[in-house]
């Protein structure tokens, strides 16, 4: 996938390799890098993904980074269907309706 | 100024710019209320930098900020009245917070900030935050004409985010702000300095006096809303401990009302075990705030923040602290939609899930107001939090909730009888914060005014504190 000059794209980058990373970090935490995520729209002409590229954020900050993806979309979500919640409504609506609980412990 | 050719950007030298960093983003210099011990002036910090509850009112209130509904809960307070003993089971009341423009109280906190920001004539904003603060600051620059960056915490090294982050990086872009999303780890700090350090923004931190302040007039609002309504003060008055500046700002509001003798409740969702900064617990947990991995050493040590001196001192005003697990709070949130016909985010429902276990101890006559709201949407909803949970390894199941173990599992109730609020040991804490005092400070003899400052810190006596010292 190619990338053009203004397109909105996402880019990534390295902040602090494992190396780098503060002393006080846990011991998983210290062993990845700090990494970086950030949008903006394409400054090169063209540019392929995975290759490294400057963008202009949407505040108009400069910005490099690798990029990697052209036109992010959010993918968060109501999530499945967790089953079990479902009796929770009926539990406290049928308590009110019934003016007494069938446990007090 | 430092050259921008010569600047070194270690992280170790960034951290060392730390204090010339700090006074340049947030036009206060700390040293004129500092002591040079333990003691500060906090009340003239509040005074000086700040703003007054009219002016504030004013401020937010031109920002469509404020002035949200308290509501009855009818329907949850019959309830909670089915477990409480003869004469027990308080009238609960929720301040819906969620109607403020960016769908929580922290558009109090922001709306003081930008507008100070504006005022000095910053060119933009940025704050680190994952949570609700960032969208409301977001909205605030929006409203005034700021440029707006929020630094995020939001990912494991897998690249997996938290889905309530990810909603909060969606809402902050929606506002035009732009959104820097990093891995786990405290370094995020260092990433904000630097980013502070270059485009010279104003640090909107919900630590300074603006960021707390701003909260005072929800204390003010309720107390005012509740002597209208009912012709009486509340009794009790929960909130959502994390950072401290929503119990601080609330309490202080209070007090400016003249409800000093309202009892002030704190809230945590118990994340025990779970390190806060660690990558492979990062995405374990079900609630990204107003949880025990912040209200704790908050609570015991508030100048950790990232300022100097936070302006946020929740022992101050603290008269009780309880923690809640996360089946509880999920189980409330169900219940607020099915009962009273709110359906908002979980994590602010962190203080109802308290509320409806303690009221059960106080007298029917009694007023307990749990303070907050927040919006709820994708990803921020019980649905995708769970989800999540799940696709993490954790347990989902019915049961006793004191039974739950943070990042193993999450037990909701199996009726509503089994929530119940537990009590952390007040003396304990407030020993806590006297220790470290010292012991973060290395200063082993305190002077009477540092003696004084931590009597009022931490809600106690010179005696205790000397008590606590002589133990060290």
């Amino acid at each position: 996938m190619k990338a053009k000059k203004g397109d909105w794209v996402r880019i990534y980058k390295v902040i602090l390799t494992p190396n780098q990373r503060a002393p006080q970090v846990p011991e998983d935490t210290s062993k990845v890098p700090m990494e970086l995520w950030d949008k903006g729209f394409l400054i090169n002409d063209t540019a392929e993904i995975g290759e490294e590229v400057t963008v202009e954020t949407y505040i108009g900050r400069k910005i490099s980074g690798k990029l990697i993806a052209i036109n992010p979309s959010y993918d968060h979500n109501y999530g499945k269907c967790v089953p079990e919640l479902l009796y929770i409504g009926r539990q406290v609506k049928g308590m009110l309706k019934d003016g007494e609980s069938d446990d007090k412990s | 100024m430092v050259n921008l050719m010569t600047r070194v950007n270690s992280y170790n030298a960034v951290m060392a710019r730390k204090s010339e960093i700090m006074k340049a983003s947030v036009g206060i210099d700390y040293q004129d209320f500092e002591s040079g011990g333990i003691a500060f002036d906090y009340e003239r910090m509040m005074r000086e930098t700040g703003y007054s509850l009219e002016e504030m009112i004013k401020i937010q209130s031109e920002a469509g900020v404020g002035n949200t509904p308290l509501l009855e809960l009818k329907n949850i307070t019959t309830l909670a009245r089915k477990y409480a003993g003869p004469g027990k089971g308080a009238r609960i009341f929720l301040k819906d917070e969620a109607s403020n423009p960016s769908g929580s109280f922290k558009a109090r906190r922001s709306a003081i900030s930008v507008y100070h920001a504006k005022r000095l004539g910053y060119k933009g904003v940025i704050a680190a935050t994952s949570g609700n603060y960032g969208a409301a600051v977001a909205s605030q620059a929006c409203i005034r004409g700021l440029n707006c960056i929020i630094v995020q915490e939001c990912y494991d090294s897998k690249g997996k985010g938290q889905p309530e982050i990810v909603e909060k990086a969606r809402k902050c872009e929606a506002y035009g702000a732009e959104v820097v999303q990093l891995s786990v780890g405290p370094e995020l700090f260092y990433y904000f300095l630097m980013l502070l350090e270059d485009t010279g923004y104003f640090n909107a931190s919900l630590y300074t006096p603006f960021g707390i302040a701003g909260v005072e007039t929800l204390g003010y609002e309720l107390a005012d809303q509740m002597m209208k309504r009912e012709g009486r003060l509340p009794d009790a008055v929960i909130a959502t401990n994390a950072g401290g500046g929503n119990l601080t700002g609330t309490a202080r509001g209070l007090i400016k009302y003249g409800a000093a003798n309202v009892q002030i409740i704190a809230a945590s969702v118990n994340l025990k075990g779970l390190h806060m900064a660690s990558d492979s617990q990062f995405n374990k947990k079900s609630f990204t705030t107003g949880h025990t991995g912040f209200g704790m050493p908050f609570t015991t040590w508030p100048d950790r923040s990232d300022v100097p001196r936070s302006a946020g001192r929740p022992l101050r005003y603290m008269d009780r602290y309880v923690t809640v697990n996360q089946g509880e709070v999920f189980y409330t949130t169900e219940m607020l939609a099915q009962l009273e016909g709110l359906e908002r985010g979980p994590a602010g429902n962190t203080s109802l899930a308290a509320a409806f276990s303690i009221a059960q101890a106080m007298d029917r006559d009694q007023i307990l107001v749990v303070q907050e709201t927040e919006y709820t949407g994708a990803g921020k909803h019980i649905q995708p939090q769970m989800t999540f949970a799940r696709e993490n390894g954790i347990d989902i199941l019915a049961g006793n909730p004191k039974e739950e173990i943070p990042g193993n599992n999450i037990i909701l109730p199996h009726h509503p009888g089994l929530i119940k609020a537990v009590d952390l040991d007040m003396l304990d804490l407030r020993e806590s914060y006297v220790r470290n005092c010292i012991e973060n400070t290395g200063i082993k003899h305190p002077t009477d005014d540092d003696l004084v400052f931590m009597a009022a810190d931490s809600k106690t006596s010179i005696e205790f504190v000397k008590s606590v010292i002589e133990r060290i």
